[in-house]
């Protein structure tokens, strides 16, 4: 890849992510006092997660088996009110564990 | 300070499990040409999983400028969502030139650990959130690209599922709680599989997919299931 390119491809990249994350942020300094707005708002992180997960969660690993198990032990110990870390890890290490199997 | 180590607390799982996700993208991003610099760079600058899988993809496809800024634009748009969120939730001294520098680590996991914590949240308490998985997504890129091909196939493989294990992490606890949410989640769920399984729908792209779910089942969860305020 030519150096040059590479410049400007972050730059663009960086730009774009940028300005989305950075610009809504610092325009809206009022509180928002509609009850549908806060409540769309405050809807958005689940339902952003859970669309980013199902299904492309199922073609993870390579083989919708060990993500299958992988995800249920996942739900399993966040169910059981583990914090993010442990189940991250068991939801890996159950993958993992049932991909030695196959 | 105490706010700020009580984010760092709060930040570490995220900044562990970024590590593990970044360490893929790390390998993904040598495989598909860039150096091992280029990939810390592109890390250190964006700081965003889907975004930078897909712009190493436009890269190496040698691909436009414009195509590069359509896809991270889609693909990163739900960040815009987050971001207004954010600003209704953080308190009255977080101030715009804090916003310009901070307002970057607004990522999918920063987000729903500031928005799941009680009352406001300031910029101490934010920053602290925001170092462990800033250091985790570049340490873990750097540890992929310079050492990843000597990981066995299968661990990198199990490697993919702790992103959604976090993911899973952050929804469970609130859709237990509170069943409006539960509700809207399983309908963003059902809109996602839709649009990826159903033929008509599979022009739509992963970035673009995510949008309208979101925005579709958080509009019917404030039509039908407002929450109301609570404070």
């Amino acid at each position: 890849m030519e150096s040059g390119n590479f410049w400007l491809y972050l730059l663009v990249m960086f730009g774009v992510t940028y300005l989305i994350r950075v610009l809504p942020f610092v325009v809206f300094h009022k509180k928002i006092e509609n009850k549908y707005a806060r409540s769309f708002l405050a809807y958005i992180p689940y339902t952003v997660l859970g669309a980013m997960t199902f299904p492309a969660v199922l073609y993870a690993t390579g083989s919708t088996v060990t993500a299958v198990a992988g995800v249920a032990a996942a739900f399993f110990a966040a169910y059981r009110g583990k914090g993010l870390f442990t189940v991250a890890v068991c939801a890996s290490a159950t993958a993992f564990a049932v991909g030695l199997f196959l | 300070m105490e706010q700020f180590l009580q984010g760092m607390k709060d930040g570490s799982p995220i900044g562990i499990g970024y590590f593990s996700v970044s360490f893929t993208f790390g390998l993904a991003a040598v495989a598909s040409g860039l150096s091992w610099w280029e990939s810390l760079l592109v890390s250190m600058m964006n700081l965003t999983s889907a975004g930078q899988f897909a712009g190493i993809t436009v890269m190496a496809a040698a691909g436009s400028y414009l195509e590069l800024a359509v896809s991270q634009f889609v693909i990163n748009l739900r960040y815009a969502l987050m971001s207004i969120s954010l600003s209704q939730k953080v308190d009255s001294r977080f101030g715009a030139a804090k916003k310009l520098i901070l307002g970057f680590a607004n990522t999918d996991e920063i987000f729903a650990v500031a928005m799941s914590r009680e009352g406001e949240v300031g910029s101490r308490y934010f920053c602290g959130l925001a170092v462990l998985p800033y250091l985790g997504w570049t340490l873990g890129t750097l540890a992929g690209a310079v050492c990843g091909n000597i990981l066995p196939r299968q661990v990198s493989d199990a490697l993919g599922l702790a992103i959604y294990g976090m993911f899973i992490a952050i929804v469970v606890p609130a859709a237990k709680k509170d069943s409006r949410i539960l509700k809207m989640v399983l309908l963003a769920v059902a809109l996602s599989c839709c649009i990826y399984y159903v033929p008509m729908f599979q022009h739509i792209s992963g970035g673009f997919s995510i949008i309208i779910c979101a925005v579709a089942a958080s509009a019917a969860g404030a039509l039908f299931f407002p929450i109301e305020e609570e404070a």
